[in-house]
């Protein structure tokens, strides 16, 4: 079927739409090591602004935004942050990018700022306003079956948390996907295996999450969601049909005090603990997965 | 050798005794606007939620602009956002309670929230599938679709306009709620406001956003929404026009965007509007025009709405809507009762004309 990819007024979109990832020249992407650095840095200076921040799965998934926006979107790929409370990590990483000035974060959801606690989908970098769980991925498959008709190889990526999962509407998108067969969708957990009340497993489980997914019609891939070159590898789009990557991870990664801890969940630190923080951060990783 | 004549003459008595003519098929007068505009436009994307009806006509005509997502009314809404914001115009399928209470914050975050030229075909509104039981009754879906603000909001009133209703919506650059019953409906008698029945192309009655005056009267408004309050509005017009009362008939398909000049206009000097409509009284088609009346003008108003709960015993649309406060009678009574208290508060005018000027 002949699409066409631009169109004209006056009821059409502006299509093919900005990448929600802007494209920023290759030469100004950092690597995603130091990408990744700079978000946990900028996570904790939100979440020790007056209304705090969603550290501890901002946290978690540093390492993920920072593969994805540091190396694997290309321009004209598209982001959907599904856990939009995972805002902080979403804004560091765009303003590494170019997106807008960094010096924005300082302003994180306080009066007059337009980083609200979730993102909006007017804001640079952004195309979809989430922080209503369980909405990403069908965006997401949406995206992607709009390449697939058309016949493009434009990637999807999404960032789901494993909490998250729990949504019904999730599973109508997963099972949409793997019917579909739909290439260059790929949809990472965040696994860290916590949500507000305590771990997923004693809430509602989740696992066996990678037979779910594969279940479902999709590649799953389990890894390590803090090595960054397994990341890498794992979040490779497939002609073949959508991605599942189960990233583990752990809540509040790189501060010691937020690691693993339910409360860490939603954190308004206090200057000292952000010195805390900072300094951890700034000690080299030593495996602490 | 005899029957032939007597099936016919039974046929034509029976025609004599109903005098009705009905109207297109809701959902079949649609799908050939949708076929059209398909064949015109390769953006268009027929998205269905397993409804039936699209599979052997629009899915065999245009498989490349067809995909069947399934029963999953949330993810329908969704994906249909993620397909528009590439630039395509998905047309959505579900009925009208699905769409707007199951799938409500999908169609409000992701369609609306973003803005996108999402048409979302909700059919089985209001009380059209009233045999099916509580389930399938739509009677909260207009409060819902107009409380999301950036949604036009479109109920055909004559099942002839619901092909120049689909052609007009799919101009606009935003999302779009069109409301469409289960079965043809009669046609309402409005001699040429309307196109010729079965015209699927000529349809001269139906603006889109822009109120429309059936019958012109000095006395009392009648506002209705949707067919059969349409037919009751026109009928009660007719009863009361035996009385010497002259009413203004006016259709308001499109709630939103609100026709505030239609309304004022078609309201103003009267002793009192009438709204009918197949809804739930909160939020419905006469808030909307409350809204504008109570602003600007001086009218008392009688909201005529289902009230209650419909649904204990099976009952067909028309008796089901009559049983909860909305019929040709229900219409009467509420403009005598309008009336009625205008010219007790008031000195009777010598001519029911003139009570225009005398109602405040």
């Amino acid at each position: 079927m002949a699409v066409p990819t631009t169109t004209g007024p006056p009821h059409s979109p502006a299509a093919p739409p900005a990448p929600a990832a802007p494209g920023p020249a290759p030469g100004r992407r950092p690597d995603a090591a130091s990408m990744a650095q700079r978000i946990r840095q900028d996570i904790i200076r939100m979440a020790g602004g007056p209304e705090g921040a969603h550290a501890g799965g901002s946290l978690s998934c540093a390492d993920l935004m920072a593969v994805l926006h540091a190396e694997l979107l290309r321009p004209g790929d598209a982001f959907v942050l599904s856990k939009g409370h995972a805002a902080p990590a979403l804004y560091s990483a765009l303003t590494q990018l170019g997106c807008f000035p960094a010096d924005e974060l300082d302003g994180y959801a306080q009066p007059g700022s337009r980083l609200f606690g979730h993102p909006r989908h007017d804001l640079p970098g952004v195309e979809f306003a989430t922080g209503s769980l369980g909405h990403g991925l069908g965006l997401s498959v949406g995206l992607a079956l709009a390449e697939q008709l058309r016949g493009g190889d434009r990637c999807v990526y999404t960032v789901l948390g494993d909490g998250e999962l729990q949504e019904g509407s999730v599973w109508e998108a997963t099972l949409l996907a793997g019917h579909r067969r739909l290439p260059g969708l790929v949809a990472a957990v965040d696994r860290n295996g916590l949500q507000i009340t305590g771990g997923t497993e004693d809430c509602v489980a989740l696992e066996p999450l990678d037979a779910k997914f594969a279940a479902f019609g999709w590649q799953a891939r389990t890894v390590d969601g803090h090595d960054l070159p397994a990341l890498r590898e794992a979040l490779r789009p497939s002609a073949d049909g959508p991605v599942a990557v189960i990233a583990r991870t752990v809540k509040g990664r790189g501060v010691p005090f937020l690691e693993q801890r339910v409360a860490g969940h939603y954190a308004k630190l206090k200057p000292a603990l952000v010195q805390r923080a900072l300094a951890a951060l700034a000690r080299p990783a030593g495996g602490a997965s | 050798m005899s029957a032939a004549p007597a099936a016919t003459a039974e046929e034509a008595a029976s025609k004599a005794a109903e005098e009705v003519t009905l109207g297109p098929d809701p959902r079949a007068a649609y799908r050939e606007a949708l076929l059209e505009l398909a064949a015109a436009d390769p953006r268009v994307i027929c998205l269905d939620s397993d409804t039936g009806g699209l599979e052997d006509t629009f899915a065999k005509r245009f498989p490349g602009q067809y995909v069947n997502i399934g029963i999953a009314e949330a993810n329908l809404m969704t994906v249909a956002a993620g397909l528009a914001s590439r630039g395509f115009i998905p047309y959505v399928h579900t009925m009208a309670t699905f769409a707007t209470m199951r799938a409500a914050e999908f169609l409000k975050l992701d369609v609306v929230g973003n803005r996108l030229p999402v048409r979302v075909i909700a059919t089985h509104g209001g009380l059209s599938a009233a045999h099916f039981g509580t389930t399938h009754f739509a009677l909260e879906d207009l409060a819902v679709a107009r409380a999301l603000a950036d949604l036009t909001v479109v109920v055909p009133g004559d099942g002839r306009h619901i092909a120049a209703a689909t052609r007009q919506l799919h101009e606009l650059p935003g999302p779009a709620y069109l409301r469409l019953g289960r079965s043809a409906t009669p046609v309402p008698p409005d001699g040429g406001a309307a196109a010729p029945a079965g015209g699927g192309d000529a349809a001269p009655g139906f603006e889109l956003g822009r109120a429309r005056v059936l019958r012109e009267g000095t006395d009392a408004t009648v506002v209705a929404t949707g067919a059969l309050p349409l037919l009751f509005a026109l009928e009660a017009a007719e009863e009361l026009a035996g009385d010497g009362i002259a009413v203004q008939v006016l259709e308001l398909h499109t709630l939103h965007p609100l026709d505030r000049d239609g309304l004022l206009a078609g309201c103003r000097g009267r002793a009192g509007v009438v709204t009918v409509e197949e809804h739930r009284p909160q939020g419905g088609m006469g808030d909307a025009v409350a809204e504008v009346v109570a602003a600007d003008l001086a009218v008392p108003m009688r909201r005529l709405a289902v009230r209650g709960s419909p649904g204990a015993r099976v009952a067909g649309q028309c008796d089901a809507l009559a049983a909860h406060g909305v019929s040709t009678a229900a219409v009467v009574d509420a403009a005598r009762d309008l009336l009625a208290r205008t010219y007790d508060q008031h000195e009777r005018p010598a001519r029911h004309g003139a009570a225009a000027t005398r109602t405040r």
